[in-house]
């Protein structure tokens, strides 16, 4: 069930990023896209970590080494180019792979054929915003183009083999790519250098090593439920 | 295999009208049957003619909170009927569609200020071209604010004629 909880917590994670912009959102029909496509992820968790147990107790209660997520999800959101970059990066991946999952004949296949519809949307907001920020000012510009490359050593992380997830990383990472440059490319915007995977590359989120932002994350996503175990409203 | 006799059959279909006509949540213009979530109600028989009703209802997306309130609802309904033993359990597949909504279910959604989903013609979610009418004033010239709206399933519109902003129900 390590594909479960792998995928279950990037939805959790990612899900709980974009909720973190409630109330802070550049305009409010961003806040409330945003709100929806953190909603779409939460379904989307609650159902992945259903099947590996009580999501509660997985979502509360675990520490951060127990976490299986990519580093790239736990990234703070930064500006809202980082977000946006972060959305890219991840709605290009996620969008393949539950294609992918819906057609094999897997326990992720009702979730995903029904998921990957709605991440479908999640995709076009990234592609929007990022033509429109990577196109658009001088300053929108660099902020997206900073954003991009920031993020970018996350990205061979999302690549990696995970143990019972039935799907060929090395054809998903081929889409992915053709999908970023495009995107990229159509909004005047450089393909990031530097390596995705190797030595100076991040990621070992789905062995349970995180990067720092994401414990203060965990900290405030789980302390009302510590504090208050059982606790109803 | 035990065969259903009629009155059994009567009973099923009896429960299904009555979980069916319970009003969604969020639209309570539509039914759930209208809006296509509610998906089999079954009555099943254990020793001593103990009766059991089994209610299978599929989100409309993934993340949908109110799911939880039509499970509550449905089971409230039918055991205003008479039933004791009622179990909603949610099913993803197949998954909902916008198809799924009947054209009484449209009409109502578009009497209620929301335009309704377009027919989807194969091919995916996103790319479509036939126009958005404003369920105002029946302009064509309509155009897209945010692709979400007030609840997951919806876009935000505004219509170029009458200038007021509407809800889509967005194609799924």
């Amino acid at each position: 069930m390590s594909a479960a909880l792998a995928l279950g917590d990037d939805a959790l994670v990612l899900s709980h990023r974009l909720g973190e912009w409630a109330g802070r959102a550049p305009v409010l029909e961003e806040e409330v896209a945003l709100a929806n496509i953190a909603l779409d992820l939460l379904g989307q968790a609650r159902s992945l970590l259903s099947l590996v147990g009580d999501e509660d107790e997985l979502a509360y209660l675990r520490q951060e080494r127990a976490f299986r997520n990519v580093q790239l999800v736990e990234q703070p959101n930064g500006d809202f180019a980082h977000t946006i970059a972060r959305q890219l990066y991840f709605s290009a991946y996620q969008l393949p792979l539950y294609r992918e999952l819906a057609v094999a004949d897997g326990p992720f296949a009702p979730l995903a054929a029904k998921a990957a519809k709605e991440v479908e949307y999640h995709l076009d907001h990234a592609r929007q915003w990022t033509l429109r920020l990577g196109d658009g000012t001088e300053e929108s510009h660099e902020r997206m183009r900073r954003a991009c490359a920031a993020l970018w050593r996350f990205t061979g992380e999302l690549f990696r083999p995970v143990e019972g997830l039935d799907a060929d990383p090395a054809a998903l990472e081929a889409e992915w790519l053709a999908t970023v440059r495009d995107v990229l490319e159509r909004a005047t915007l450089p393909l990031p250098e530097g390596p995705r995977s190797g030595g100076w590359a991040a990621g070992a989120g789905r062995e349970g090593l995180h990067t720092e932002a994401f414990s203060r994350m965990l900290a405030e996503m789980q302390h009302l439920h510590r504090s208050h175990p059982g606790a109803s409203w | 295999m035990v065969t259903p006799t009629r009155a059994e059959e009567a009973l099923e279909r009896e429960l299904r009208r009555v979980a069916g006509a319970v009003p969604d949540p969020e639209l309570p213009v539509v039914s759930l049957a209208e809006l296509g979530v509610l998906r089999d109600v079954r009555v099943s028989y254990g020793p001593c003619g103990h009766r059991s009703v089994r209610v299978e209802l599929t989100p409309t997306y993934t993340g949908c909170p109110a799911v939880e309130t039509m499970s509550e609802d449905i089971e409230a309904a039918l055991r205003a009927h008479g039933q004791r033993d009622v179990a909603v359990v949610t099913v993803l597949s197949p998954p909902w569609s916008t198809e799924d909504i009947s054209d009484e279910g449209r009409r109502k959604l578009a009497e209620a200020g929301i335009a309704p989903p377009r027919p989807q013609g194969g091919g995916g979610a996103v790319p479509l071209s036939l126009a958005i009418r404003c369920p105002h004033c029946g302009s064509t010239a309509t155009e897209l604010l945010s692709r979400f709206s007030s609840t997951a399933c919806k876009a935000l519109r505004r219509c170029s004629a009458c200038g007021e902003p509407f809800d889509h129900f967005k194609e799924l």
